[in-house]
């Protein structure tokens, strides 16, 4: 899917500053892939390459063998930060998607209660955004994606500001959705526990600037999962123990990195 | 606190005030008045002039000229401004032409155009509504700009990810933001538009209750002044409290519209 990607910024009186340099990274379609990396590596902005929300300065990112020019419209993208739109009701949020392709107010408004109901917030439907708890937010964020069935769901840490018992019921929930109607995942952490027990391939970021992809492992535990129970198995703790090895000494670059460059400043 | 202890203690406030007051202008100490009544009047006077307007009637058009010349430049000032402010954010090269100009006209003191606007649009109320206009104008405008440039990129990015197109954008996202933004400065700009109003009398004119307040000082009757005073305060407070009701209605969707006030 993205092919020898670079994305490199131009920083006012520093030159150029390359975030992600020469990246390789292909979804098979149906394939759930958690990037992993230290902060700053440039995992996110990986994954607005492939939303089409940031351009390349070298490489392609094919969509299903098509170069992408212009935004992803067969992607759907859950934001780290709340990106529901805080002056509509949950209901309203979830029924835009279908609203802004045309389809008629009742229907759109039919099928979000669908799906409200799907992640669970039927009774919810006429809160707005801020009576809303953060795990509710998310739900009702995913149902916002999920509705518009975008071939690709891109995920930037979605659950990261949550804690950790929400963080696993959501994991569930988004696993279940997933097993309904397989679409290629992309799923940006800096959780390996996470990684694993949600995806079929895990992807290693070095630590940045410049950062490239290191490492690729698959993950053979059987599905359906269930994400607190993966975690007492064995294979898991083999796979964990074997990528974390690899990516301790990164993550110890980025936080020398993060705090040199604290210090500088 | 509740409600009914918290109003109590407001109306302790104006007891003790109107107390105050009428023992400085009727008990002498030591053979002299401390608030002589003939600069500070007596409450029994002003109220009594109160009543006396009331009774008469002769209040009620002052007000509905003072309330119409309001509304008037708070309508016509709030679409001037949302669409001028939306115009502005969403232009860049337009905001940035004529940026010094809106900073010009805006630190100047709307006072000094009073004379102009009577001189171009009469003594009647246009010219008071032209008044409140400028005043109303700024503080939409710039509310309606911020509200539009400072949508958040998250939501922007979410919102073109669903697919929208830019004129989607702009029902959706733009507009609403800048709305919100207007609706929580609507106590400023209701309240510029009394204040443009009541000034533009003060000025010259042939009605409203600046136009009250002016005569009474041209004569020394002080508790006409009082009086007149304090019927635009009861005025005002009965606007801001209907501003309240319609903003709470508009803004269910914020976590608290009362700390929001631009």
């Amino acid at each position: 899917m993205l092919e020898a990607v670079t994305v490199a910024f131009h920083v006012a009186e520093r030159g150029v500053f390359t975030a992600v340099e020469r990246a390789d990274l292909s979804v098979a379609a149906g394939e759930f892939v958690a990037i992993v990396g230290p902060t700053g590596c440039g995992k996110s902005t990986l994954l607005n390459v492939a939303a089409g929300l940031l351009k390349p300065a070298a490489g392609v990112a094919r969509i299903f063998g098509e170069p992408l020019t212009r935004l992803n419209g067969q992607a759907g993208y859950l934001f780290q930060a709340d990106a529901l739109f805080p002056w509509k009701t949950a209901l309203e949020n979830v029924a835009i998607g279908p609203e802004t392709a045309g389809v008629a107010s009742v229907e759109a408004r039919a099928n979000a209660k669908t799906w409200l109901r799907r992640v669970g917030l039927e009774n919810f439907a006429n809160r707005y955004p801020h009576m809303l708890s953060g795990g509710q937010r998310k739900r009702v964020g995913l149902a916002q994606v999920l509705i518009r069935d975008p071939k690709i769901l891109l995920m930037d840490e979605p659950f990261g500001p949550l804690d950790a018992q929400t963080r696993q019921i959501m994991g569930n929930l988004l696993l279940e959705l997933w097993h309904a109607d397989r679409k290629a995942v992309l799923f940006v952490t800096h959780d390996l526990e996470e990684a694993i027990a949600l995806a079929d391939r895990v992807v290693i970021m070095s630590a940045g600037p410049s950062s490239r992809i290191i490492g690729d492992w698959r993950v053979p535990l059987k599905r359906p999962r269930d994400i607190s129970e993966v975690r007492l198995e064995k294979e898991f703790h083999e796979l964990h123990r074997e990528i974390w090895n690899v990516l301790k000494s990164e993550v110890l670059k980025g936080y020398a990195q993060t705090t040199l460059a604290g210090a500088a400043s | 606190m509740n409600r009914a202890t918290l109003l109590v203690l407001q109306l302790l406030v104006a007891v003790v005030l109107i107390g105050i007051w009428h023992v400085g202008t009727s008990v002498p100490f030591f053979g002299v008045k401390i608030l002589p009544p003939f600069f500070f009047s007596t409450p029994y006077d002003v109220g009594a002039r109160i009543v006396k307007w009331l009774r008469e009637g002769t209040i009620w058009w002052h007000l509905y000229i003072t309330l119409l010349e309001s509304v008037l430049a708070f309508v016509i000032g709030s679409l001037a401004g949302a669409m001028i402010g939306f115009w502005f954010a969403r232009k860049q090269l337009v905001a940035a032409i004529f940026d010094p100009y809106i900073k010009m006209m805006n630190a100047l003191p709307r006072v000094v155009l009073a004379p102009i606007f009577a001189l171009w649009f009469g003594l009647w109320i246009w010219s008071k509504v032209a008044l409140g206009f400028t005043l109303v104008f700024f503080v939409v405008f710039f509310n309606v700009y911020q509200g539009v440039k400072e949508v958040s990129p998250t939501i922007l990015a979410n919102a073109r990810m669903l697919g929208m197109n830019e004129r989607q954008l702009l029902r959706h996202v733009y507009w609403p933001s800048a709305l919100s933004w207007m609706f929580s400065s609507l106590h400023t700009s209701v309240g510029f538009a009394v204040v443009g109003a009541v000034v533009g009398e003060y000025l010259g004119s042939y009605a409203g209750l600046g136009y009250l307040i002016q005569q009474a000082e041209g004569v020394f009757d002080v508790a006409g002044v009082f009086a007149g005073m304090i019927v635009l305060a009861m005025f005002v407070i009965l606007i801001d409290v209907m501003v309240s009701m319609v903003e709470k209605r508009l803004l269910v969707w914020r976590p608290d519209p009362g700390d929001a006030r631009a």
